[in-house]
């Protein structure tokens, strides 16, 4: 635990340059370095190797927005985004960075429903909300916000939100049949023509084959990690989990993975000398369904706070951003891209009919995490999701899995019936 | 002696087992300090163990609870001590409806709770009620009584205020409005029942169990199926909690 108390750090000059509300962007810093010193800096027993995670904290609003404003005075595009099916190789590829835009707090939620219908998707409002009230510096540094088709809300806000900020919109098809994948392969090319004309430059199949193997190495990291956190008892909090899975999102790669593999070298060594986050005995609970984007830490403080343990993320912010690696030995830039496009389409994501791979895989997490039960967690009028989450309860039941189905959103008023309710589940699971 | 106290969101209920049988029981409203009316109640008895539940559970076990469990587990309890066997629990309070199912020897198997908001709850049926210038009391009477049931579609309570409002401004009589409230509480809780499956016998707890109408019109919600309901379904929160400290 730290003496001082946890700040976010302030660089209102950066901050008017970017056009921001500095005095309202200043007020919400405060707000988040108070919420993550309760949330993250409470917690015993932490790994050392979590002082970088907590400084990418520290620097969110400052660092690593110097890095992305370096390198767009370089010429080098810098590209945000709010889905895991953007191909981050083609943006390393020219020398772009690709950054996970602000969508996860309920601040921003009256900005943009001054405009939005309000029974839409929070983490939409969320993110349409901090570009109009100007108050996430990652959105007011981008060149262009990568959209995609993998939502209704999302795809009519783009057009929206293109008057505020250039937005490109890939087609992400919602069936897996060979004439949805050429549609697929020939999205990724328009992407990868659009990122050369921002970035100036053509990319060579050396540049590609090199950005291949750097998010290669990226997802080995977060899969080695994941595995670490499936050992019982697990090493590390869910939170911490969680918050690294978050941080990927923002951080540079080749660093973020340095980091990260130090940390699991950490948790080999605390998992031989027997540690356990929080207890030996805790409950061990996997989590499924929509992301959670940062600082959304909602359903892991409750369920953390109550004894139990998160020991995997089935979400996009999770191991659908992860568990598929690209096959390295495609050649050519033909070969290359479809070896890529064969790895997107490998993501589950339940804008997808059928969707049969997710609910095998949950199952799969399930066993592979050693957990006890399940919470599938949907963001608010989420509807793929929503509905999937049918039959991923009617495979619980099959296989005897404890489940819990959770609609929730970003604001405090239903904390003390959802607590009641995984108190519940908990103790349903100990029976 | 076993003290069950249960925090809930507009009184608070107090159990006292003997480690045989419910030797006293108190409802007071839950007031702004709810862990300072619990107190109270619970001062006369010399206790060998108080269990809390309710919302303010938490708060209890800070001041002077020696451990607490959630509704869900204390209404199994209090359920399966009055009805071993039966295997569904429908309890309707003033902030939540849930809807448990029991394995045979009354552990909780799975539940359903309401969505954050109020409809389909104790505090919807009030807050129609005053809209209608009824009491409690006299909205599930005048409801029972109702010759027709008109439909409210929505399951918003501040929508459904607005439709009760457009409806009385129509000149539809009170007691059918009243019935269609009570409709719409019992679709609500069928509807949850049937997502998680429900035996033969269903008990239905909370202070919602005390209206007539809801039971009769829950009845025929589910053919074939016999709702029963406790002599004292306020307490038997209270009364879990107080048998989870006897060690049930």
């Amino acid at each position: 635990m730290t003496t001082t108390p946890f700040e976010i750090k302030a660089y209102p000059e950066m901050w008017a340059e970017l056009d921001m509300d500095v005095p309202r962007f200043d007020k919400a810093r405060l707000m988040l370095g108070e919420a993550y010193q309760k949330t993250y800096l409470s917690q015993v027993n932490r790994p050392a190797g979590m002082a970088y995670f907590d400084s990418m904290i520290a620097e969110l609003h400052g660092g690593r927005v110097k890095e992305l404003l370096a390198a767009k005075a370089e010429g080098r595009p810098v590209i945000g985004t709010f889905c895991v099916y953007i191909p981050e190789e083609i943006v390393l590829a020219a020398g772009g960075i690709c950054v996970g835009l602000c969508g996860g707090s309920q601040g921003s939620v009256p900005d943009a429903e001054k405009i939005l219908p309000r029974n839409i998707c929070p983490m939409v409002k969320s993110a349409f909300g901090f570009k109009v009230g100007r108050i996430c510096p990652y959105f007011q540094a981008v060149d262009f916000v990568y959209g995609e088709t993998t939502c209704d809300a999302k795809k009519k806000c783009w057009e929206i939100l293109d008057t505020l900020v250039p937005t490109y919109v890939m087609e992400i098809p919602q069936l897996k049949r060979q004439r949805d994948i050429d549609l697929w392969l020939a999205e990724v090319k328009d992407f990868k023509t659009k990122v050369e004309e921002v970035a100036g430059r053509a990319i060579s199949e050396e540049d590609l084959a090199a950005a291949i193997k750097v998010m290669n190495s990226k997802r080995k990291a977060l899969q080695r990690l994941n595995g670490l956190r499936h050992h019982n008892p697990t090493p590390i909090s869910g939170k911490d989990g969680l918050l690294i899975e978050q941080i990927a999102f923002y951080d540079e790669p080749v660093r973020f993975t340095e980091k990260v593999n130090a940390l699991c070298d950490e948790l080999e060594e605390r998992i031989k000398a027997g540690v356990a986050i929080p207890s030996k005995n805790a409950t061990r609970v996997m989590l499924a369904g929509t992301p959670m984007a940062l600082p959304n830490w909602k359903i892991h403080n409750l369920v953390e706070g109550a004894g139990a343990v998160i020991v995997n993320e089935e979400s996009c912010i999770g191991t659908r951003y992860f568990k598929d690696l690209i096959d390295e030995s495609a050649t050519g830039m033909e070969g290359m891209l479809v070896a890529l496009t064969d790895r997107y389409k490998e993501i589950d994501c339940s804008c997808f009919t059928p969707n049969d791979e997710r609910i095998t895989q949950v199952v799969k997490e399930f066993r592979d995490s050693k957990a006890q039960g399940i919470i599938n967690y949907s963001l608010q009028f989420c509807h793929t999701y929503n509905i999937e989450e049918i039959r991923i309860r009617k495979a619980c039941e099959q296989e005897g899995i404890p489940y819990l189905f959770i609609e929730s959103d970003y604001s405090a008023e239903d904390l003390g019936q959802l607590q009641t309710r995984i108190e519940a589940f908990l103790e349903q699971i100990g029976e | 002696m076993y003290i069950g106290v249960d925090l809930g969101s507009r009184t608070v209920k107090m159990a006292v087992w003997d480690g045989e049988q419910l030797v006293d029981h108190q409802i007071a409203a839950s007031g702004f300090e709810p862990h300072r009316q619990a107190e109270k109640m619970i001062a006369a008895w010399r206790a060998k163990r108080v269990v809390a539940t309710g919302y303010g559970r938490h708060l209890a076990a800070e001041h002077f609870a020696d451990a607490v469990i959630t509704e869900i587990k204390a209404h199994a309890l209090g359920i399966f001590n009055h009805f071993p066997g039966c295997t569904t629990i429908v309890d309707v309070g003033g902030q939540d409806s849930k809807v448990i199912s029991l394995d045979a020897a009354g552990r909780v198997m799975n539940f359903q709770m309401n969505d954050k908001c109020a409809a389909g709850t104790g505090r919807f049926l009030e807050i129609m009620a005053a809209s209608l210038a009824y009491s409690l009391d006299e909205f599930g009477a005048a409801a029972l009584g109702a010759s027709r049931e008109v439909q409210i579609n929505s399951m918003c309570t501040v929508f459904a205020e607005s439709e009760v409002i457009s409806m009385k401004n129509r000149g539809i009589p009170r007691d059918h409005i009243a019935r269609a409230v009570h409709g719409s509480v019992a679709d609500r809780l069928a509807a949850m029942l049937a997502r998680l499956g429900h035996g033969e016998t269903i008990a239905f707890s909370g202070g919602v169990a005390r209206n007539p109408c809801m039971i009769e019109l829950l009845g025929q919600r589910l053919p074939g199926v016999r709702v029963l309901v406790p002599e004292q379904p306020d307490i038997i929160g209270a009364l879990g909690a107080a048998l989870h400290g006897a060690g049930r």
